[in-house]
């Protein structure tokens, strides 16, 4: 099993923390996993991506060229990245920012608004994309948003677990 | 009978290179009799610059290493911040200081390190044969200025002890000379505080030499003398600058 | 065996991984895809004690280095391609002085001002000196997070044990890149073990010590050079270090360094699953350059494979190496392209 993916959005979305979490949890389930983000020029103007890999075995070049999966949360990354998403690959589109006439997507930030905090678009994905891809366990994650917590902040722990869960419950509903 | 006058121990009993005249002899010996008379040999760290000076080590009798041309202050930096107990100084001229090394002089200044420095001013680069330094007179000839310096191609005399006065992390600036037996007494007396402010923690501190090259100013030493009363201490005040 | 792996960056790595070998000064400049580097530092050297300067240049950086050696500590600095040259001179003074040192850098394309995007195209400056003057650096090539944390206590050990630069070459992505990281106890050589007697400390007791690298007396300066290339030479003896990968019956060899090593790796192992005859031998150690990995290669291999992130530069050492025994082919992507695991295979088999 190697799965390939790209996160993409704006500053300020929780792109790169996304794909930390998800390269966390993959460790602590002792799987080969590289994470790579964005950097320097490339980022400015408000883009935001990083390329996850988790795979059985040694993984060779971080860079993604063809993705298994695109998580893409605002409308000028879905251009930016469409066609590079590999055949069958899963588009896992934020449907309250970016619109695409095939994929339908889950509103992501409109469930995070619901449940009070902007920021946890980016867990209400992660839930989505891991309900659809079953690849990680719910319990490891949960353990990771209580380590990446800031120790200052505990509340914020309580929040992100709301959203997961509630990302997996868009997929649940909607199929 | 009692002895009163003796050499320096920081002073190895070696005759110099530097040519009749040259101020570099009687400023090695003056912060020779200085580490004597503060007691700190055993913890003096020198820097010795690129320029005439690089053999200083030759010269003084405790721990000394060579920098780049320009990066004495590096250097220094970073021994003190890692051997704050030992005492560190740079002894450098006026390219090396003032040219190639402005960066480092403006930086190490800026963040008032806890430094002595020797800045040799005579207006020449020696080692190299007498080009233009960043300290050369008006209308003063030198190989690569054989019609005199002139303001519109190569700028004024770049005054350092002025410009590092302005920055608030130094501590102690003062310029001095060595063409009279009273200047080079008020030399040695600066250049004690310099070290003196180190040992007390208090922070960056300069002394401007302004010293002769008899040899790339083409005239006899005696000359070279009235030359820095004369003339070089108009565009160089004497005195304390900060 | 969960709890002891972090997620670490390779940036963050080389820092954590100096800092366990004992660095006691840095001083450093920023410039991306290092500036984690320089920010781990900034936050933890200070934590623990330890000298940290943001230098007003690259140039008072590798001199500041130079001073903290000089004065008997562990020093390093580290930058990317640009400020790599900028460093030059100072690393030539150090090699002058024999000041033991290390350098990390986090290549990227050029040349000029380049881009930010990994390369490998400065292994000629890394390998054959860079400076001025007769000397070399110790260049060691990590290919992941875990050995840019492990390799830096070799980097300080072998600096220490030689009076020498050791150059610790990554790139954009391996600086760039979170992988999983073990922290282990350091397995490296007590650093008591390295006695400092020609260092600055003041000269109670002893006499003055020197450091310098300007001998103008009659044939001074050749005899250093001559001790010098001894040194260099005993370097080329004792610690060339190579991986090889199915040597024992490889048709096909590639070589690669690096990132592109981990690349052609997961290549090798495909082809490998699909009966294909292929080895692969990856240089650690870039200069000295692992020349024995070249001498008993198969009888049935015919060609070797040189693959790099640059126009070719680590093939000229192949080339010698093998001394015309093998054709080389070469692969080769610049100014930030990396060859990707389609492409090797491809070149692979229009060799073959």
């Amino acid at each position: 099993m190697t799965e390939r993916i790209i996160i993409a959005g704006a500053g300020g979305q929780g792109i790169m923390l996304l794909g930390k979490v998800l390269a966390e949890a993959a460790m602590l389930e002792n799987k080969f996993v590289t994470w790579l983000p964005a950097y320097g020029a490339e980022v400015r103007g408000g883009k935001a991506f990083c390329m996850v890999i988790i795979s059985d075995k040694e993984i060779g070049s971080p860079y993604i060229s063809k993705a298994d999966s695109l998580i893409i949360m605002n409308e000028p990354s879905l251009h930016h990245f469409k066609n590079r998403l590999r055949e069958k690959g899963f588009l896992v589109l934020n449907s309250s920012l970016a619109k695409d006439a095939l994929v339908p997507g889950y509103p992501f930030t409109d469930v995070a608004l619901k449940l009070g905090n902007l920021k946890v678009a980016n867990m209400v994905a992660l839930g989505s994309y891991l309900a659809l891809k079953n690849m990680l366990s719910r319990e490891t994650i949960s353990e990771v948003i209580k380590k990446m917590a800031p120790k200052d902040k505990p509340e914020l722990i309580e929040i992100n677990q709301k959203a997961f869960i509630a990302g997996g419950d868009l997929v649940k509903k909607n199929g | 009978m009692k002895k009163i006058f003796s050499h320096p121990v920081s002073l190895r009993k070696t005759s110099t290179h530097y040519c009749p005249g040259c101020g570099h002899g009687l400023c090695h010996r003056l912060v020779a009799e200085i580490i004597d008379e503060l007691g700190i040999r055993e913890k003096t760290i020198a820097i010795a610059p690129v320029g005439c000076a690089v053999l200083a080590y030759d010269y003084w009798d405790f721990d000394c290493t060579e920098a780049a041309h320009g990066r004495a202050l590096a250097v220094a930096t970073a021994i003190k911040r890692v051997r704050p107990e030992n005492i560190v100084f740079t002894y450098q001229g006026d390219g090396d200081l003032a040219a190639i090394g402005t960066n480092e002089t403006i930086h190490t200044a800026n963040r008032g390190e806890n430094l002595t420095v020797i800045f040799i001013n005579n207006a020449v680069y020696g080692m190299t044969g007498g080009q233009m330094a960043p300290t050369t007179l008006l209308g003063q000839k030198t190989t690569t200025t054989p019609l005199g310096r002139q303001a519109n191609l190569q700028g004024f005399p770049l005054k350092v002890s002025e410009l590092l006065s302005q920055l608030p992390a130094v501590k102690y600036i003062e310029r001095v000379s060595l063409h009279s037996p009273q200047e080079v007494i008020k030399a040695k007396k600066a250049i004690k505080q310099a070290f003196q402010n180190q040992l007390d923690n208090q922070g960056f501190s300069l002394v401007e030499v302004l010293s002769a090259c008899p040899t790339y100013w083409g005239m006899p030493a005696h000359k070279a003398m009235s030359w820095i009363k004369e003339v070089m201490i108009k565009e160089f005040p004497l005195g304390r600058i900060k | 065996m969960k709890a002891n792996k972090i997620l670490m960056s390779g940036n963050e790595a080389f820092g954590e991984g100096a800092i366990q070998a004992g660095c006691q000064f840095y001083a450093g400049y920023p410039i991306t895809p290092q500036n984690e580097l320089i920010a781990y530092m900034a936050r933890h050297m200070p934590e623990r004690n330890k000298v940290f300067i943001q230098a007003e240049s690259e140039l008072a950086a590798i001199n500041m280095v130079f001073g903290a050696s000089a004065a008997g500590m562990r020093a390093m600095t580290s930058s990317s391609s640009p400020g790599i040259s900028l460093k030059q001179e100072g690393i030539s003074y150090m090699a002058g002085s024999q000041l033991p040192g290390v350098i990390v850098n986090v290549m990227r394309g050029g040349p000029g001002l380049g881009n930010i995007s990994p390369s490998q195209s400065d292994y000629f400056q890394a390998t054959r000196g860079g400076g001025h003057g007769d000397y070399h650096s110790i260049v060691i090539a990590p290919a992941s997070v875990q050995e840019a944390y492990d390799f830096m206590g070799l980097a300080f050990d072998l600096a220490d044990k030689y009076r020498n630069t050791v150059i610790v070459l990554g790139d954009g992505i391996l600086g760039q890149m979170m992988e999983p990281l073990r922290l282990s106890a350091a397995n490296q050589t007590p650093q008591t073990e390295y006695q400092k007697p020609w260092a600055l400390t003041g000269c109670k007791g002893r006499k003055p010590n020197i450091i310098r690298s300007l001998y103008l007396g009659d044939g001074v300066l050749e005899a250093l050079n001559v001790s010098l290339q001894k040194k260099y030479q005993l370097i080329q003896q004792e610690e060339a270090r190579y991986e090889g990968l199915f040597l024992d019956d490889a048709e096909i060899i590639l070589v690669a360094y690096g990132t592109m090593s981990r690349i052609s790796k997961v290549v090798v192992n495909n082809l490998r699953d699909k009966g294909k005859k292929i080895g692969m031998i990856r240089p650690i150690t870039l200069w000295p350059f692992p020349k024995k990995a070249f001498s008993g290669l198969p009888a049935m291999c015919s060609k070797l494979l040189v693959v790099e992130m640059s126009c070719g530069q680590m093939v000229e050492d192949v080339r010698l190496s093998v001394n015309g025994k093998y054709p080389v082919e070469f692969l080769g992507r610049a100014g930030g392209g990396v060859p990707a695991e389609e492409e090797i295979i491809e070149k692979i088999e229009s060799i073959l």
